[in-house]
This record gives structure tokens, sequence and C-alpha cells, in this order.
């Protein structure tokens, strides 16, 4: 059945009706990767949540240009602030506002209380003069995208934590970790699933017993046990930037097993399919094989494996980190913002420490949604 | 059924059914304005090549048509019954609709694997369509499925009702398949391309079985098929679709003997010419006196099952058991033989794609090179063999790589052996498409922009850019339509004269061979059960299995039924039934 609904030249049409018909020349030299966009393309939602991914990498690269603040920067006047609201309208012109804080003491409980004083406008700006960072470690600027234009007055978006830090430039810094540690993390599980995967599906035999067998044994250890026990490896003295390469690679050292499964996998099906058959007799050797014939073929469905495994990583790195044996202060990456939210008292007076969550939550669903629509686009001519 | 089968009354009336496919580059109308009746007691053959709308048709009697395929015409109307119903009122999951499919209209599929659960026994599965249907007690629904298996003949129904599936061969399957649809006595049953699966002497059988049961209970059948030997053996009316219109119908005989439209002759053109031998091969032939090019002797292969860690070792499968033959120049060989008799596996080991047990192969270079022993070549002196013997496979969609332009598949075999490349590579594949019927502006494109045909020959001539000696086609044409299948056959004919080409053409199809090859060698379980003349093979076999093979094939003339008088190779069919381990 679905012979009816094929859209390819009837074997007694005329054998040219196609050349002549301009509606179906696309379709006939349009390769696997353009067939590979055009069924993308119908998954609304995979095309949606790869916009916002390319966002939030885009967030992550430019950080220090589109946080408010250094992640650092403190205020010890606005411990616990709220989140203030934006306003972009004073009652007779346009002008990008926030409300300032009347910090009052309240007798009975000896805390601060924060009261947003109508009255108090802070003028924002775009690309106000702030703090000073060096973009990419390479030239300096104090140039941020949104801030006061007064940097002595306060602007606190999503609130600020125990220190009066600004969880908005916190959460910005925390994106450019967290997320490379899932991309960098995810390159090193590719190259040895990849590898690995390989090696087991395409030799067969012995080889791939002992490698599969392998990947159940990993499989089998309790994940949370095998991190904590080579995070403990890592020397506390470390300097952060280590311990990030090696959390990275504790990471994907656990997590190469899915991907080296799939490639597994697609080996097994495609070194029984006819055309790599055709293409050995044609006389390809076996390095031509794999890398003509047999890569290409499921390169698309390691872009939708890979893409799906992201999500394990940053959500790995966020667990370990709230855990406190992954990073550690004063690295920022959303677990360890969320270290801060560990306790119910601060988390009743402050809920906007729970944001970075609210982050994580976002990123690894849109992930999720675009893996599974690269997945579905995967293989064009499976209908 | 209370009336007599010869009471002709029609039972359901199609009028001016289309039904749409809405896809993303426009609607395609897969089924425009037909109309038919189905009469009792008799057999409307819808008769098409793939494409034709002819599944789609017989799928929206029952409201069964695919998403996002819709009835957007027509009326369906079922006649039989107190009121006519009219059915495409009826929604597709409506209770009403339900009642009927399976209740009064019963459907056969094509593959009885895939439309049978392997979760539940074979008894469950009917009894459950009967209680559906007849609101009976488990115990006489069960009753119930004895009979229908015993009606469509499975031996020994009480011992085997409680297997499953699997544990049925193909032709069983289908037999309980159509017990199935025959549970509640429905007034019509649909059979889409019912033996198409199926084995030539299964085929006849099953064949045999839907005609008797239709005598016993008078249904109409609708019968759904690509194969005009069919329709003259079991049809009495014929409509003829292609691209979704009946374009010719009516009675069995004037279909076959004064078709009106061209399209109706061409098919059946098709049809006949592969009744008998090519004339393009009568002006070739070739004695066998002429030099041994190719030669087996004594091939064998064992699969040995299982055998892991933790798996018993079964005993070993002997898929090919001492089979030799001769390839001489200019010659074509054809291997016939049912599923499972292991011609297949020799053309594999011929090519070395799978190593044989025992057994020798030896090639015959014009170059002088002498004999070469094919099982012990070096990879150099493969990979040489391998550009002077070919393979064309069976499936032209799995056989082209999808991500390749025709330019880089047919180039492929002359990069990789360095041959040439740049401009020359491309003048020679040019050449190449336009020897095997293409036209040079397609290298260009991607295989999914051809149809099967034109995709076979794609695959030819990238078989022909090593300029090889001999030719394995492997089943190269059984997946193409006929009238295609015989154009290709013709190329590959051509081809041999101009390019002085020897080919083993392996197929299940008695016709192919008749018409293309100059000897045929019969196999049957691994072994060689006859080798001769293809004429002879075809007309006057010795062996009782080969006649029982001839004779089972749909002859394509409703005057000259051959099936129904066929001679019936009793171990075979015994060997049939006892496939499932039934004793």
């Amino acid at each position: 059945m679905g012979q009816a609904t094929t859209t390819a030249p009837h074997p007694h049409a005329s054998p040219d009706k196609s050349v002549t018909d301009g509606r179906l020349q696309g379709l006939e030299r349009a390769g696997a990767w353009r067939l590979f966009w055009w069924k993308f393309k119908k998954h609304r939602l995979a095309v949606g949540s790869g916009i916002l991914i390319i966002l939030i990498y885009l967030i992550s690269m430019f950080a220090e240009f589109l946080a408010p603040y250094a992640p650092g920067d403190y205020g010890a006047r606005y411990t616990y602030a709220p989140p203030q609201g934006l306003h972009i309208w004073d009652g007779e012109n346009f002008s990008l506002h926030v409300l300032g804080y009347d910090v009052e003491f309240n007798p009975e409980s000896y805390e601060r209380e924060f009261i947003v004083d109508p009255e108090q406008k802070v003028p924002l700006g775009f690309f106000v003069k702030g703090s000073p960072y060096k973009m990419w470690g390479l030239f300096a600027s104090d140039i941020h995208f949104l801030g006061p234009l007064d940097p002595s007055q306060p602007m606190y978006l999503l609130g600020a934590d125990r220190l009066g830090r600004d969880m908005l430039s916190r959460i910005i810094y925390g994106t450019r970790v967290s997320m490379t540690v899932g991309l960098v993390g995810v390159s090193l599980s590719l190259f040895l699933g990849v590898l690995l995967g390989g090696i087991s599906g395409y030799f067969g035999g012995h080889i791939d017993n002992a490698i599969q067998r392998l990947i159940e044994f990993l499989l089998a250890i309790p994940t949370i046990p095998l991190w904590m026990g080579l995070a403990a490896a890592i020397p506390p003295t470390l300097p952060p930037l280590q311990v990030y390469f090696m959390i990275t690679i504790i990471l994907s050292l656990v997590g190469w097993t899915g991907l080296a499964r799939v490639v597994r996998g697609r080996f097994l099906a495609m070194r029984n399919e006819d055309f790599v058959t055709a293409a050995r007799l044609d006389g390809a050797g076996e390095v031509g094989l794999i890398l003509r014939h047999m890569l290409p073929s499921f390169s698309s469905h390691i872009i939708a494996a890979v893409t799906l495994a992201i999500p394990v990583m940053i959500l790995s790195e966020t667990a370990l980190s709230f855990l406190g044996i992954g990073l550690r202060p004063p690295v920022v990456s959303w677990g360890v913002l969320l270290q801060e939210a560990q306790n119910i008292r601060s988390v009743a007076t402050a809920p906007w420490l729970l944001t970075p969550g609210l982050a994580v939550v976002i990123t690894v669903l849109a992930l999720n949604f675009l893996g599974d629509g690269l997945r579905d686009a995967a293989d064009p001519y499976a209908d | 059924m209370t009336e007599t089968s010869n009471d002709n009354s029609t039972v359901l009336s199609v009028t001016g059914l289309s039904v749409d496919f809405p896809l993303q580059r426009g609607v395609v109308h897969a089924v425009r304005n037909v109309s038919f009746d189905l009469k009792r007691g008799r057999t409307l053959a819808l008769v098409g090549e793939s494409g034709s709308g002819k599944s789609v048709s017989a799928r929206s009697l029952i409201q069964l048509v695919e998403s996002p395929g819709r009835i957007v015409a027509g009326e369906v109307r079922l006649l039989t019954g107190d009121t006519p119903v009219e059915i495409t009122r009826l929604g597709p999951k409506s209770p009403l609709i339900r009642a009927i499919r399976g209740r009064r209209i019963g459907l056969i599929f094509q593959e009885p694997m895939s439309a049978l659960s392997p979760l539940h026994t074979i008894g469950d599965q009917i009894d459950e369509a009967i209680q559906l249907h007849l609101h009976v007690e488990k115990a006489e629904a069960r009753k119930r499925t004895i009979e229908l298996m015993r009606q469509v003949e499975i031996p020994a129904p009480e011992q085997i009702v409680d297997r499953y599936s699997f544990e049925y061969s193909g032709g069983m399957r289908q037999r309980v398949c159509i017990a199935m649809a025959l549970a509640c006595d429905p007034e019509i049953l649909i059979a889409d391309e019912p033996t198409t699966a199926l084995d030539v002497t299964t085929q006849a059988e099953i064949l045999d079985l839907i005609k008797r049961l239709q005598q016993q209970l008078g249904m109409a059948v609708l019968l759904i098929t690509h194969d005009m030997g069919i329709v003259a053996e079991v049809a009495e009316e014929v409509a003829v679709m292609c691209q979704g219109e009946i374009v010719e119908s009516g009675n069995v005989d004037n279909i076959f003997h004064a078709p009106q439209h061209p399209y109706t002759q061409r098919l059946l053109g098709a049809t006949l010419k592969l009744e008998q031998a090519s004339e393009l091969r009568l002006d070739t032939a070739t004695g066998s006196g002429s030099k041994l090019i190719l030669s087996v002797r004594n091939l064998c292969k064992h699969f040995e099952q299982g055998g892991g860690w933790f798996r018993k070792k079964t005993p070993v499968v002997k898929a090919v058991e001492d089979v030799s033959f001769d390839l001489h120049r200019g010659e074509n060989l054809g291997i016939v033989g049912e599923s499972g008799s292991g011609k297949t596996t020799v053309g594999r080991m011929i090519m070395r794609i799978l190593e044989p047990t025992s057994g020798a192969v030896r090639y015959t270079g014009d170059d002088g090179a002498g004999d070469s022993d094919v099982l012990k070549l070096t990879k150099s002196e493969l990979k040489r063999y391998h550009a002077a013997v070919r393979l064309v496979f069976q499936d032209p969609f799995a056989s082209l790589n999808p991500r390749m332009t025709v330019k880089q598949i047919v180039g492929d075999p002359l990069m990789i052996n360095k041959i040439s490349r740049g401009r020359p590579l491309q003048e020679r594949v040019a050449e190449l498409l336009e020897m095997v019927g293409l036209s040079a502006d397609m290298m260009d494109r991607y295989p999914h922009a051809f149809a099967g045909g034109q995709r076979q020959r794609v695959g030819i001539a990238r078989a022909l850019a090593l300029e090889p000696r001999v030719i394995i086609a492997d089943e190269a044409t059984s997946a193409l339509d006929v009238s295609v299948r015989s154009q290709i056959l013709d190329l590959l004919l051509d081809l041999q004269k101009r390019l002085d080409l020897s080919f083993i053409f392996i197929a299940h199809d008695i016709s192919v061979v008749r018409y293309f090859c100059d000897r045929v060698l019969v196999m049957r379980q691994g072994r060689v059960v006859e080798v001769g003349d293809a004429e002879t093979i075809c007309t006057a076999p010795a062996e009782p299995y080969t006649q029982a093979l001839i004779s089972a094939v749909p002859n394509p003339d409703p005057r000259n039924k051959r099936m129904l008088h066929r001679t019936r190779f009793n171990s075979v069919l015994a060997g049939k039934a006892s496939a499932a381990p039934i004793n």
C-alpha cells in the first residue's frame, strides 16, 4: 500500500515527463541533506527549539556583553533583593526604567524588607557603561547591552542572591559553562562512541562481544556513585578551569555508551545493505566503503543522537555541581547557582534563586525537541 | 447462505468512487471515478500495475483508506440484507462499519505474516474474529474455529490450533487468514494480492481453495492482482486499472481475446511475450559447444546456527548441497527454484559474498590468463575477478546508494579501479547511461527521482561499467511491473549481443526464464533437480517436481486454464503442509 501515493513518475508515463515538469526538477537533484532539511522544516516545534538553542549558545558566547554586571559583583545593600519589573512607560512618554527599592528593617523578624518605591525611578539604557570586562579575554570594554544609566543604582531583573549578586548576570555567565560542558563532553563521547561503536559494528564477532559487554558493565554501575567516585579523584587544589575539564572528561567517559550503541546498530544494519555489497563488488576497500558509503548514510542519525545526548550532559553537570562534587565557586554554572537553592529557608525567602533551574528545564526541553525533529528527519528516504 | 450460488444478483455496487491523497506538493488522485459491481458467486479481478490505485479502491469499500487519503466522491452500496447500506456515508471508525468489516465483507491481505499477531495462538485469533461478530461463547467459537480450519484444508486442526503464526508456513498462514475472513460467512471476500508473497505451487493451492470456497458459500470475490495469469485462471469479470482509473472492464474472455483499450493490449502483450522464448535470443543463441567461461563443481553451503556463549547449537542447515554446472560464453543460464531452494546462495557464493563450505568455482577469462580458481584468489586477483563477473541486484531501491547521484553511482567502480576520472569519467558514464536507455543528462539526479525500471537500468549501467564478461542477475526483474520487466529483459538481451556477455539468471518466475535463458537449472531444497534446455524444461520437463512447478504457473489464457489441471507433486504438497512442525 501507499504505492498509490508515490509521486515518482509512473513507469508508463513517458520517461522524460519529469524533466519537463519544473516542479519535480528540484526534488530530483536534491541531495540527502536538502531532503533532510525539507523534512526537518515540517517539524515546527523542532525548528522553534533549534532557533532557541542557537540563541542560548549566542548568549553564552556574548555573556560579558549581555550580562548587566560581572558575575562576582556584589552589593551588600541588596542581599536577597526581589526581582524588579521592567517598565517601558512612565505615564507620558517612552522611558525604560525599573522602580527602586526602599529598604526597611523589620524589628520583629530582624529581616530586611524591600518595598518597591514607585517614586524612585531607575532609568535604564542600552549599550551603557558598566563594570569593565575583557571580551573573550582579548579586548577590554565596559559596554553592556542593558543596564542602569547610573551604575551605582540597582537593577535586579531576576533578583539578587545572598551576597546581593545579580541572578540574571550569573545565569547568563552560567549558560557559558553549562552549555559548553554539554558540547565538549558530547564531542568527546562522540569520538569514543563512533570509534568503539564503529569497530564493534563493523568487525563483529569477538570484538563486538567484548565491547558490548564493556558497555553493559558501564551501564550497570549506578551513575551517581560512579560520578562521586571519579569526582573525588579530582584534587581540590586544582584551578577551576582544570576542574571543568576533568568534569567534562568524567561525564563523557560515562556517557559514550549510548552513542556507541547507536553507531553499532547503524553499522550492523548498513553492512548488509545491497548498495554496500554493490560497492564492495565494485572493488571498494574497507576505508572507502566506510567513509564513502556507510558513514554518510548515518551521519544524520549521529547528529540526532548527539543532540539528544547534550541535555543528558547538561543535566549531569547540573546534578554533580548541585551535589557539590562538580564545579565549585567561583566558577558559575547553572548547577553551581542551584547550590544556593539547596535549603528551604533561602528558597522560601528568595524563590528567584530557582531561576537557574528554569534555564536548565527550558534548554533541556528545547534540545530534546530539536533532537526529536532531527531524528525524524534523519532518514529522508523512509517514505 | 440460503440462496443458491447460481443466483448472480449484484451484492455490492460501486459508482463514481474517487479517493484523494492530499500531500505536501499537491493532491494525488489515487482513484478517479471508479465504478464496478460485485455479483454473488462471481469473481471480479481488479488488475493493474503498481500505483494504479487498485488496492486503495478495494480498501475504500470498507473504509480502510490509509491516512491522509479520503473518499471524495462516489457511492459504495451494499445490496444484501433487508435495506441497502451506503458504506461511504459511514464513519471510518463507526460501529456500523465495524459490523460490516469482517462480518459481511471479509478481507485477505498480501502478507500473511504481518496480518497475524505473533503473540496470540492461531486459534485465539480466529476465535476472536468469531466472538466479536457473532457474540458466542468461547467454547462454541472454538468449535467453529476448528470447523473453519478444516474448511480451509489445514490438516489436523485440533492438534495445531494452539500454535503460533511463526510455526506455520507461508501457505498455511494464508489459509489461516482466509479462515478468519470466512469466520462469519461474509457475502463478499476482498483478496488483496493474496498470493504475491507465496511460491508458485502454494499460490496455485490457495487460489484453488478460494475458488472452491466461493462455490461452496456463494461469495462474491474481489481479487486484486497484478498478474494477468492469475486473472485468466480464476476470474469471471475483469476491470483493468491504470493511474487511478478503470480503463476497461468486462468478461474475462473478451478482455483476453478482444481487448479494446491500448493499455490493456500493452499489458497483455507484455504478459504473453514472456510466454515464449525471446526472438532476440533466437538470433544469437550459441550452442553449448562454445568456450567454457565459468564452471561450478560440487558447491555446498552449510549454515551453522546458534553456538553463542549460552546458546545451544542447532543442526546444520544445508542451504546448498552439491551443485555443479557450467556456463559457456554467450550463454544464458537460468537458475529456478522456490523460496529457500538455495538459488540466491549459489549466486552469492560465485561472487564470493558468501564463502562456500566446499566445492570449486573456476573462471576462464578470455585475456589468456587461463583458468583461475575463484575460491583461492588473492585480494587483488579477486578485485580483477569482480570486474569481470558482476552482480545485478533484485531490489532496485536498496541497491543504489540514495545519497549519491547517478553519476557517482555508475562512476564509482571506474573511480575505485582508477580507470578514469574527471572529464573522461563523465563521458564514460554518459555512454553507459545511453547504453541502458537512459538519457545522459539524468546523471545529476538522485535515485529517488527514478521509477523502479529506470533504477534497475542504473544498476545495470553500474554493472557494465567495468566491461564484464559474466553478469549474475539475482531476481533482477522480479520487483518490476510486467511491462517494465520485458523491457529490461530485452535490454539485457540486446546488451548481450553487443557486448558478448554471458548471464546467470536467478529467478523464481518461470516465464522470465523461458523468455531469457538458453538452459535452465531447477533447484529444490539446495539441490539441483533437473538441468536442461529452457524450452524443454518449460514444456516437457522430465522430473515430477519440475512438472508440478511448471504446471502450477498460471496461464494467461482463460480458454486454457493450466493451473487448475496441474500436475501435483505429492511429496511437495505434503512437504509444504508439514513445513510447520506438524505430524
